[in-house]
């Protein structure tokens, strides 16, 4: 979509933006990584379109201290992260010029990406403007992102421990998923501390990798818009989404429907809370042992 | 699991609140209401305050069951931390149970100060099921075990 990118040197153009957070390409054909843009030279590598895939939402991050505002790409579902940092105040709104990008499903080298299988729908929670066609305003064939989860739950207690030594087991432990993942905003991080003891970066052990996957995804429970992005950056193609998802769906269960990063309410189901919740005892009783 | 090490005893952590649990600790010894010396206590302020890498590290560490004791819903001395502590135990409990760990390892129990015998109770079946379950193989860390 080259509207876009001339809008976006428009406005860095006339001084409006500082900086546009975008993309370019990369080696491949389908490697577009993101990138930073500060003079109108540079954009001439901007890109936007099918392999656009990376949440621009946590870069950000970088920028809201800096000079000057910072024009941001963000596709329907990264709005849903940039919306979750706003709550979080993690963001300052007024620091950025969000231009909604039409999406009609991102590809990588493999075909759509996973989280698009999963589209969560085309509406822009937060921008400044939206540049997209008929096209992209389609909503996407999706499976029902649940499936996965409702799979492993199905399984036995042994099944499943067996499936995720596998999967956990080579983790490397390069912090990609926490790295990419829009709701890890931590300056200081819980794995980064050498006395944590699961900060070693080869897996020595049956437990350390599992230990980190649980926190991580513990430490977004509630937050994580289901973005998909551990899963897509993860070198050893960890299934990564099923830890998250099945925090979503457990919540959603027990209390009720909530979906990160929508509207302006900024409690979440960890940090609220009712006087009948059921009690943990409630995950024993259930189904498959 | 069957038990293989003849000399095996569960280790079990308890995590009790300072004005609840702990207090129904100390009355369960006064009342001379006995309790397995396999179970150690670690006393927090709320239950609110054990963080779930607490728990996860005491399992790494060794321990063959957790329990976490708290004032009942509604009594807590900081009004809510025990509900806060109930969404988020339920959270990790369901977490574990989906990568596979045996369910009853993880247990929450809400113990006031006046119930010692609830304290004694709780603490004795605890084990008991642990002990049934067997040693803890699959949260381990091997370089926390002595060979």
């Amino acid at each position: 979509m080259n509207s876009i990118k001339s809008r976006a040197l428009e406005l860095l153009s006339d001084g409006t933006v500082k900086r546009v957070i975008g993309w370019e390409k990369g080696e491949g054909e389908a490697d577009w990584s993101p990138a930073l843009f500060e003079t109108a030279e540079e954009m001439n590598s901007f890109v936007y379109g099918d392999y656009a895939g990376s949440n621009l939402s946590k870069y950000c991050l970088k920028f809201n201290l800096a000079e000057g505002k910072t024009l941001v790409v963000l596709k329907p579902c990264d709005t849903l992260s940039f919306n979750q940092l706003l709550h979080e105040h993690r963001l300052n709104r007024e620091k950025f010029y969000i231009i909604g990008a039409g999406c009609k499903g991102m590809k990588d080298e493999n075909g759509r990406l996973l989280k698009c299988n999963a589209c969560k729908g085309k509406d822009f929670e937060v921008y400044d403007e939206i540049i997209d066609d008929e096209e992209s305003r389609k909503p996407l064939n999706v499976f029902d992102r649940m499936i996965g989860v409702a799979e492993l739950e199905k399984m036995t207690a042994e099944e499943r421990y067996e499936f995720w030594r596998g999967e956990l087991s080579r983790c490397i432990r390069c912090n990609a998923c926490r790295n990419v993942c829009p709701a890890c905003t931590c300056v200081k991080c819980v794995f980064d501390n050498p006395a944590s003891g699961v900060q070693s970066k080869a897996p020595v052990t049956d437990f350390e990798e599992n230990m980190f996957h649980i926190i991580r995804a513990f430490h977004v429970a509630g937050r994580c818009t289901d973005c998909g992005e551990c899963s897509r950056v993860c070198p050893q193609n960890i299934p990564l989404h099923l830890l998250n998802r099945k925090f979503i769906k457990d919540m959603n269960e027990l209390y009720g429907d909530h979906q990160a990063g929508v509207g302006t309410e900024e409690r979440t189901p960890l940090t609220s809370y009712t006087k009948e919740d059921a009690e943990p005892s409630v995950v024993h009783e259930r189904g498959n042992a | 699991m069957s038990v293989t090490n003849p000399n095996w005893k569960p280790k079990i952590v308890a995590f009790c609140c300072n004005w609840c649990s702990y207090a129904g600790a100390d009355l369960a010894g006064s009342g001379r209401m006995s309790y397995p010396a396999d179970v150690k206590i670690i006393r927090v302020p709320c239950s609110c305050r054990v963080n779930p890498m607490f728990i996860l590290r005491a399992f790494e560490r060794g321990a063959d069951g957790v329990i976490i004791c708290g004032c009942h819903p509604g009594d807590c001395h900081y009004t809510s931390g025990n509900y806060y502590a109930r969404r988020r135990l339920t959270m990790l409990f369901s977490m574990l149970d989906y990568l596979g760990i045996e369910r009853g390892r993880t247990r929450v129990e809400w113990v006031s100060a006046a119930e010692g015998a609830k304290f004694s109770k709780t603490m004795n079946e605890f084990v008991e099921t642990i002990t049934n379950l067997g040693e803890n193989r699959k949260l381990g860390d091997i370089r926390c075990k002595k060979s």
